[in-house]
């Protein structure tokens, strides 16, 4: 039977001393989760080793970890596969550090064996004890935030609501979200503003604006838009989408709330996140990359390029970005002064443009929202789009 | 009125009591979303299709019950289903539509009518995340107790009872829940046997709990195996599966259920097909792991993603098998709790004011064997009836006097245990492991007089050692581990009862099949086998199977 390695990250609240790394050899199949590894550790070793954990079957989202610095379900994770990815992090050699780890870094692979499997608690969550965190403030909230019930107009009709049935399977894709916190552990924007409503609470307020039945739409999507750590906060980074056990795509579900509040309902958000998005688009497609300047007056007085005379608040965040830019400049990014101003930035050369180009015409082309439970699953795209096409 | 357990059946309570007006506690030993509903997967029954009638779904559940479920119950859970089904459609549950948007179905095993509604293969999951939206809606009415842990029920001097006593999770501090009812919501006794498709937070609480107050137990022999476990860890791939047309084949690919249920085939009734597959497993026409096989390809790939995209999920983290081109390896496991604490159809116990609905239940409505998807349903009809009971009574009752020593005494006990030296008894691991082995050696598809008395004493020494076990962990805050050893004593309670009710009933009915008595015998054992706990163990008396409108008949499918 296979040997590995837990290099686990423990806090024991009682004990009066901060978080410290432990290490359990433990013994089991390659095919077991590494949920069996800790518990087989606990249950052996050490019993006072704490994780949520009950279904074992990645549906009931208590044993949400980092593993390997990635957030994921425990449960989910098979410990050969997070062997090879330990050992892939380390370039199959010499032991690191894992990332998060703010004090000491765990023990040398001296008695412990290369490479082990770097265990710890979600980010983003303050920890109770070992691999438990507190999931009510930094998750519950946000979930209570966005009013997470159906809100139907009138009565109910005597029988079932009549519904398109692609809505239904359309919502279930945000009911298959089984609320373990990956995604909030992984969320980067929330990491800069933990204030952030954050992926989770996002994709269950798209449960009810994708269901027909909800009489509240337009005064979600407001609510959301308007907010300043509503659905503009989100920066597309696509960790919850990797994080996620269960397909949901937080950021996708953030990005359908965009297009409904902006497209659907034309809700100008005080954020700007709206007029920023549609700029940052339409540069990419005329030009290729950012011409940042551009991107700042287009946000705020869409359609004037060329013109010298932004608006106020457009000159207002100009000047508001001056240090960003001097950053920029200092390191590197921005190779010089001209590129302040707006529109000077070029086209990419050698008919590339003409390839970026062909990417919006696909994309215009394929519009269909790809939704796990009908048009196929991950990794799969171009079947996925065939048989949505069918 | 306090609920304990925060499933499907605790919430439909909660929820059913706060619409009636009186303030209710909801207390669970993991965070509802948590609960094990979660993993009911396939579906929910009801005869809400005008072609249809409560009457063929009350027989279908009646004949798979092998006629040991009470009729006026059954009768009473299918009638109600279609509204249920409608108020769950109403509150957000997103089922499955046809093509006209209205409610579609799907088949299921032992049904005459294809009435299962669903959501994809996340039905029990979609369930109750909406109800426990509703939960956060109506937070006035309903207080949380998110990860409290309930060791003891509270009876005042009249035997009735007034409270529970609790320990939050996460700071090890002991109350005394005082209420004018209560509503045991647990589940069932899954992690009683190893392996199961059950979670590990399924260690029977509220029956042991109500055993030990005094309340009857019934049908607890009444054990159910799923036909679709993965071999190693007893994964559930849902009976769903065999709904959209999936074919059962012996090693030699043959489908062997002609032999066993010529009409229905894979849709038998859960006990007829996993002992149909343990006969081909016994008789040498499985597998050399043990199993059989499941074949979804027969399956178009389409329908596959869109209604059993968990079962993908599943074969692909869990078996290495992508379900969608290869048959996956599957034999019979524990599944579910057909017995529990015995009530009548508000959920009443044998206790007054002590109220169980679900799985911890037995009302009983899935008699000697229960169908696919009428679970979620009974949770709902009676969390709902008991809810709506407790309230009534809570409202006209006067809160009972608990005494205090209740709560003293559950203090002394988890001081005790975490007062025992390391290696002074035996890691409650261990005696876990021994329980789980011996009752799937024994106390299984298939029985005997010899390996129940085999599995009876080995429960009876581990009641002892359990008693006895140490823990690692000595702190308050998430002490997991002395919650496992008060866990442990709960599942070896709820062994003793299993195998007493087993050895007891001599004859073959639904769940409980007896190589030494092979045919039923509704002569002597057309009733319900009745436990309560008089001094040290279980005592044994009988009470009559309710019947109404279903004479007993040969049970073929």
């Amino acid at each position: 039977m296979p040997e590995y390695t837990l290099q686990i990250r423990r806090y024991q609240p009682e004990s009066n001393e901060g978080p410290y790394w432990d290490s359990f050899d433990v013994e089991l199949d390659e095919s077991l989760s590494v949920l069996d590894g800790i518990l087989q550790a606990r249950d052996r070793e050490d019993g006072s080793l704490s994780v949520r954990c009950s279904c074992r079957a990645a549906i009931c989202g208590s044993c949400g970890v980092k593993i390997n610095g990635s957030s994921t379900l425990a449960c989910k994770t098979q410990i050969g596969e997070a062997h090879a990815a330990a050992n892939r992090r380390n370039g199959g050699g010499a032991e690191q550090p894992p990332r998060g780890a703010d004090e000491e870094p765990p023990p040398g692979s001296a008695g412990h064996g290369p490479n082990p499997i770097v265990i710890e608690p979600m980010g983003n969550m303050p920890v109770i004890k070992d691999l438990v965190t507190d999931m009510e403030s930094t998750h519950w909230e946000k979930i209570r935030r966005v009013t997470p019930w159906l809100i139907p107009a009138g009565d109910a009709p005597e029988r079932e609501y009549i519904v398109d049935p692609e809505s239904m399977v359309d919502v279930t894709q945000e009911i298959a979200c089984i609320q373990c916190g990956a995604c909030v552990s992984s969320c980067l924007s929330m990491e800069v503003d933990p204030g952030f409503i954050g992926p989770a609470a996002l994709a269950k307020a798209y449960r009810f604006v994708g269901d027909p039945r909800d009489a509240e739409t337009e005064a979600r999507l407001y609510d959301l838009a308007q907010d300043p750590h509503g659905i503009y906060d989100c920066t597309h980074c696509f960790s919850c989408i990797d994080a996620c056990p269960k397909g949901v795509a937080p950021m996708d579900q953030i990005m359908r709330l965009r297009r409904r509040a902006a497209d659907d309902y034309g809700i100008d958000d005080v954020n700007n996140g709206r007029r920023h998005e549609h700029a940052f688009t339409k540069i990419i497609e005329k030009k290729g990359t950012l011409d940042e300047s551009l991107l700042l007056q287009e946000s705020f007085a869409e359609g004037i390029k060329g013109k010298l005379i932004p608006k106020p608040a457009a000159i207002k965040s100009l000047i508001g970005s001056v240090p960003t830019a001097i950053r920029g400049i200092r390191t590197g990014k921005m190779r010089s002064l001209r590129k302040l101003i707006p529109g000077v930035h070029e086209k990419l050369p050698d008919g590339a443009q003409d390839e970026v180009r062909q990417i919006y015409e696909h994309a215009e082309q394929h519009s269909v929202e790809l939704n796990l439970y009908i048009k196929g699953e991950e990794g799969d795209e171009e079947a996925a789009i065939e048989e949505g096409l069918e | 009125m306090l609920v304990i357990g925060a499933g499907l059946a605790g919430q439909r309570a909660a929820l059913a009591a706060a619409e009636e007006g009186v303030s209710v506690g909801i207390v669970s030993k993991v965070h509802p979303v948590r609960s094990h509903s979660n993993a009911a997967q396939g579906g929910i029954n009801a005869a809400l299709n005008p072609d249809d009638s409560w009457e063929s779904h009350a027989f279908d559940t009646v004949k798979g019950s092998d006629y040991l479920g009470d009729q006026d119950a059954i009768e009473i859970m299918t009638r109600e289903a279609p509204q249920e089904i409608l108020h769950l459609e109403h509150l957000g549950v997103p089922f499955h539509r046809n093509e006209e948007g209205k409610l579609g179905t799907r088949a299921f095993g032992g049904a005459s009518a294809a009435r299962t509604y669903y959501v994809a293969d996340i039905t029990g999951q979609a369930i109750m995340h909406v109800l426990y939206e509703q939960l956060m809606k109506h937070s006035a009415a309903v207080s949380r107790y998110e990860e409290w842990f309930c060791t003891a029920l509270a009876l005042d001097d009249d035997g009735e009872c007034c409270g529970v006593v609790t320990r939050n999770v996460s700071d090890g501090s002991m109350e005394l829940f005082r209420a004018k009812a209560v509503i045991l919501a647990t589940g069932g006794n899954g992690q009683v046997w190893q392996p199961t498709t059950n979670a590990l937070i399924c260690t029977g609480d509220g029956i042991a709990m109500a055993y030990r107050a005094g309340a009857k137990l019934m049908d607890m022999e009444m054990i159910q195996y799923h036909p679709t476990t993965l071999a190693k860890k007893g994964f559930l791939i849902t009976e769903g599966a065999r709904g959209e047309g999936a074919h059962l084949l012996n090693a030699q690919g043959e489908r062997f259920m002609e032999r066993y249920a010529p009409n229905k085939m894979e849709l038998a009734s859960r006990d007829v097909v996993s002992r149909a597959e343990q006969t081909e497993i016994n008789e040498g026409r499985g597998f050399p792991d043990g199993t059989v096989a499941l074949d979804i390809t027969v399956v178009p790939k389409k329908r596959v993603h869109e209604a059993l995209r968990e079962i993908v999920l599943v074969g692909r983290d869990f078996a290495g098998v992508d379900i969608t081109s290869e048959p996956i390896h599957i034999k019979p496991g524990n599944h579910y709790t057909m017995g529990g604490v015995k009530t009548d159809v508000e959920g009443r116990t044998t206790i007054p004011g002590l109220y169980a609905a679900g799985e911890v239940a037995c009302v009983s409505v899935h008699g000697g064997n229960r169908l696919g998807a009428n679970s979620l349903l009974d949770t709902l009809i009676f969390g709902r009836r008991s809810g709506e009971d407790a309230a009534a009574r809570a409202k006209r009752m006067e809160l009972g006097r608990a005494s205090q020593a209740v709560l003293d005494d559950e203090e002394a006990k988890i001081a005790a245990i975490l007062s025992r030296e390391k290696g002074s008894g035996r890691r409650v691991s261990e005696v876990k492991r021994e329980l789980g082995e011996t009752m799937d050696r024994y106390v299984a598809v298939f029985r005997d007089e010899e390996g129940i008395r085999t599995a009876l004493e080995t429960v009876r020494r581990l009641q002892e050692e359990a008693e006895n076990v140490y823990v690692d962990d000595h702190g308050s805050v998430f002490n997991q581990d002395v919650l496992g050893a008060i866990e442990l004593g709960y599942m070896v309670d709820n062994a003793e009862a299993t195998c007493v009710a087993a050895l007891e009933r001599k004859e073959s009915r639904g769940a409980q099949y007896r190589t030494d008595f092979p045919e039923r015998n509704d002569d002597e054992w057309l009733k319900h086998i009745d436990l309560s706990r008089n001094g040290g163990g279980p005592e044994v008396s009988y009470s009559e199977v309710t019947m109404t409108q279903w004479e007993p008949q040969e049970r073929t499918y």
